[in-house]
C-alpha cells in the first residue's frame, strides 16, 4: 500500500485521502495512518508546491553552481555540505560523482543576488576550492511537470 | 437524374453514437465522459520510432500483410501476453485498426443466409458490418444479473442450423465486463460442439482488471482452429490516431482476408507499422503503468456511483463504466439529454449499444481524475434534483 500511496502523492501532494483510498481500493483511515506513519519515519519528507513564479510579478533567478570541495579527514563532504544547506538561499544540494563534488541549487531576487552570494558566502566557505555558476534562464519541466500551459483535450467528445 | 445510391447501403441507419455527438459538439464547455480512447498520448519512445521511420525515407507501401517484422513482432506478443502460437507468414494480418480486421474476418466468412450471433450491449459497428458483409446478425441481450458475460444457456438459444460465426468482444465496450477462463470454457465447449466459429475483438485485452492475466479463446484447446483473434494498438498503446490493428488466425482464413484486405486498402500505413514496432517490443512496462491508471479511476468512479446511490455493476475492464439508471425512471437517452442539458457532462446513452443497453449509461474513465471529480460532482447534483423532483 505504501508503493501506491507514495506514487500518488508524489504526483499529487493535495489529493484528497479519501479520493486517494478510493484510487487504490483502501480504507481512508488506513491511509491516513500510512500517510502519518511514513511523514514519521520521514519517508514523506515534505510537500511543495512548484510554483511558476515567471508568470508573477515577483521575479526570480536560479543558478545552478558546481562546487569542488575539499573533503575533510572523517567526516568526508558531509561537514561541507551541511554548511553549504545552511543558508535559506541554497534549494538543493547533491553529492554527485563526476568533474565536481557538489551540485548546488540557489534561488534568489536577482542574478546579482545570486552572484554576490556565490562569492561572498559559498566560495568563502572552508574547504571549498571553486564554484562555477550557471543561471538558468528557462523551466521546460521540472519534478516531472512540464511548466507550459497543459495541454487541450484533442480527442473528438463523443466516440 | 438517377439514383446514386445503393439502396440495401441507405436502409442501415447510423451510429448512434453519432447522433449524440452532433449535440455535444454544438455545446461549449461541456465536460465529456463520452471518449471511445485514452487520454494518455503514445508513448514518446513509440512516437520517436515514427518520426525516425520518415526521417530515414520509409514512406513506402509494405508488404500486404503488414512489415515481416513487425509481423514477427505480433507473433511474439501474442505468445508472451496470451500464449498463442501465430506463423508470423500467414497467420497474422496487419490492419487499419482492429476495425478493418473484422470488417475483413466478416466478408471473408460470411454470406448471405448466415447468421452471425452477436451479444449486445456492443460496440456499434459489428452489426453494420455483419449486414454490409451480407450476413444475418443475431443479437442476444446479455443481461446485467450475468455481469453482461455470454451464458451458455443464452448462446444456446440463440443458434439456428444457420448460425456460422459467434462474435466475441471482450474486455467490453460499452459494459468493461470481462469473460474469465471458466466463462470462454463454456461457451467453447458448444461453439465446438456445433461447430461454430468464433470471431474475437480483444483490442482492451491488456486492459483487464481482475489482477489475473487476459485469456483469449483461442487458447482454450479446439479453438485455435476455429478462432480469429482481433486485436490493435489502439487502447493497450494509446495510438488510436495511428489506425493499426491485427488479425491473427489459420491461414485458410487468413488468406482470404489478405485478399480483401490487398484490394481495398493495399497495406495499414507504413509510418504507424515501425512506430509499432518499437510498441511491442519495449511497451509491456508502458502498458502496466496505463492499466494501473485506469484501474485507480475505475475504483474512484464505482466507489463514487455508490455514494450517489446510483448501482453500478463492478465492470473489470476496457476504460468504461456501465451505471444502471432505471430507478429514475427515464430512458437512457432522455437521461444523457437532461444531464447534458442541465449540467453540461456529455455520456453516451447505453441504448446506443444495442436495446439492452436501454436504462444504462456508458461513462468512460479514459480522463484524469481532475476532470473526472467534476464531472461526478455535476451527476451528482444532477440526480440529486430527479431525487428531489421525485419526492
Amino acid at each position: 500500500m505504501r508503493d501506491k500511496i507514495l506514487a500518488i502523492l508524489e504526483k499529487n501532494a493535495r489529493i484528497d485521502p479519501k479520493d486517494l483510498a478510493s484510487l487504490i481500493g483502501e480504507q481512508e483511515a488506513d491511509v491516513r495512518r500510512e500517510i502519518e506513519a511514513m511523514e514519521e519515519e520521514g519517508i514523506i519528507c515534505g510537500y511543495h508546491t512548484m510554483v511558476n513564479w515567471d508568470k508573477t510579478d515577483n521575479e526570480k533567478a536560479d543558478a545552478f553552481i558546481e562546487v569542488k570541495v575539499t573533503p575533510q579527514r572523517g567526516v568526508g563532504f558531509d561537514q561541507i555540505a551541511e554548511r553549504i544547506w545552511q543558508y535559506p538561499e541554497v534549494t538543493s544540494i547533491f553529492l554527485i560523482s563526476g568533474n565536481f563534488d557538489f551540485a548546488v541549487f540557489i534561488q534568489g531576487k536577482s542574478m546579482r543576488e545570486v552572484a554576490m552570494f556565490v562569492s561572498e558566502k559559498l566560495s568563502t566557505i572552508d574547504g571549498v576550492l571553486s564554484t562555477s555558476t550557471q543561471f538558468i534562464l528557462k523551466r521546460y519541466k521540472d519534478h516531472g511537470t512540464v511548466i507550459e500551459a497543459p495541454k487541450k483535450d484533442e480527442r473528438i467528445a463523443i466516440s | 437524374m438517377r439514383d446514386p445510391l445503393n439502396s440495401f447501403i441507405e436502409s442501415i441507419p447510423p451510429s448512434g453514437i453519432r447522433k449524440f455527438f452532433d449535440i455535444v459538439s454544438e455545446m461549449k464547455d461541456a465536460i465529456s465522459l463520452g471518449v471511445g480512447e485514452p487520454d494518455f498520448d503514445t508513448p514518446w519512445h513509440v512516437r520517436e520510432e515514427g518520426i525516425y521511420s520518415l526521417e530515414k525515407g520509409k514512406t513506402f507501401y509494405t508488404s500486404n500483410a503488414g512489415l515481416k517484422e513487425l509481423r514477427t513482432e505480433i507473433s511474439a506478443f501474442m505468445k508472451r501476453h496470451y500464449g498463442l502460437s501465430y506463423n508470423p507468414n500467414d497467420e497474422v494480418l496487419v490492419t487499419v485498426g482492429g476495425s478493418e480486421a473484422i470488417d475483413l474476418c466478416f466478408r471473408a466468412m460470411l454470406e448471405k443466409g448466415d447468421e452471425v450471433i452477436i451479444p449486445e450491449p456492443c460496440f456499434v459497428s459489428y452489426k453494420p458490418c455483419a449486414i454490409l458483409a451480407g450476413a444475418t446478425p443475431v443479437t442476444i441481450p446479455l443481461k446485467e444479473e450475468n455481469h453482461f458475460k455470454l451464458t451458455p444457456e443464452e448462446l444456446l438459444e440463440h443458434i439456428t442450423d444457420r448460425t456460422k460465426l459467434l462474435f466475441l468482444s471482450y474486455p467490453n465496450n460499452p459494459t468493461g465486463a470481462v469473460m474469465e477462463k471458466e466463462d470462454l470454457e463454456k461457451i467453447a465447449k458448444i461453439v465446438i460442439e456445433k461447430d461454430l466459429f468464433v470471431l474475437s475483438d480483444e483490442i482492451y485485452s491488456e486492459l483487464s482488471y481482475t489482477g489475473k492475466p487476459h485469456v483469449s479463446i483461442a487458447s482454450l484447446p479446439g479453438m485455435w482452429e476455429r478462432t480469429v483473434v482481433v486485436n490493435g494498438f489502439s487502447k493497450a498503446f494509446a495510438m488510436t490516431g495511428w489506425r493499426l490493428g491485427y488479425a491473427c488466425g489459420p491461414e485458410r482464413i487468413l488468406h482470404q482476408m489478405l485478399k480483401i484486405h490487398q484490394f481495398a486498402i493495399m497495406c495499414a500505413p507504413t509510418t504507424a507499422q515501425y512506430a509499432a514496432v518499437e510498441a511491442m517490443r519495449n511497451g509491456d512496462d508502458d502498458i502496466a503503468e496505463m492499466r494501473e491508471a485506469y484501474n485507480q479511476r475505475r475504483r474512484y468512479l464505482l466507489d463514487t456511483f455508490q455514494e450517489m446511490g446510483v448501482p453500478c455493476f463492478p465492470a473489470q475492464g476496457a476504460f468504461y463504466l456501465f451505471p444502471c439508471i432505471k430507478k429514475f425512471g427515464m430512458s437512457s437517452e432522455e437521461f444523457a439529454t437532461k444531464l447534458l442539458e442541465q449540467q453540461k457532462v456529455a455520456v453516451v446513452p447505453g441504448s446506443a449499444f444495442g436495446d439492452s443497453g436501454e436504462g444504462f449509461l456508458r461513462i468512460s474513465y479514459a480522463y484524469s481524475l481532475k476532470d473526472l471529480k467534476k464531472a461526478m460532482e455535476r451527476i451528482r447534483l444532477f440526480t440529486d434534483s430527479l431525487t428531489a423532483e421525485k419526492n
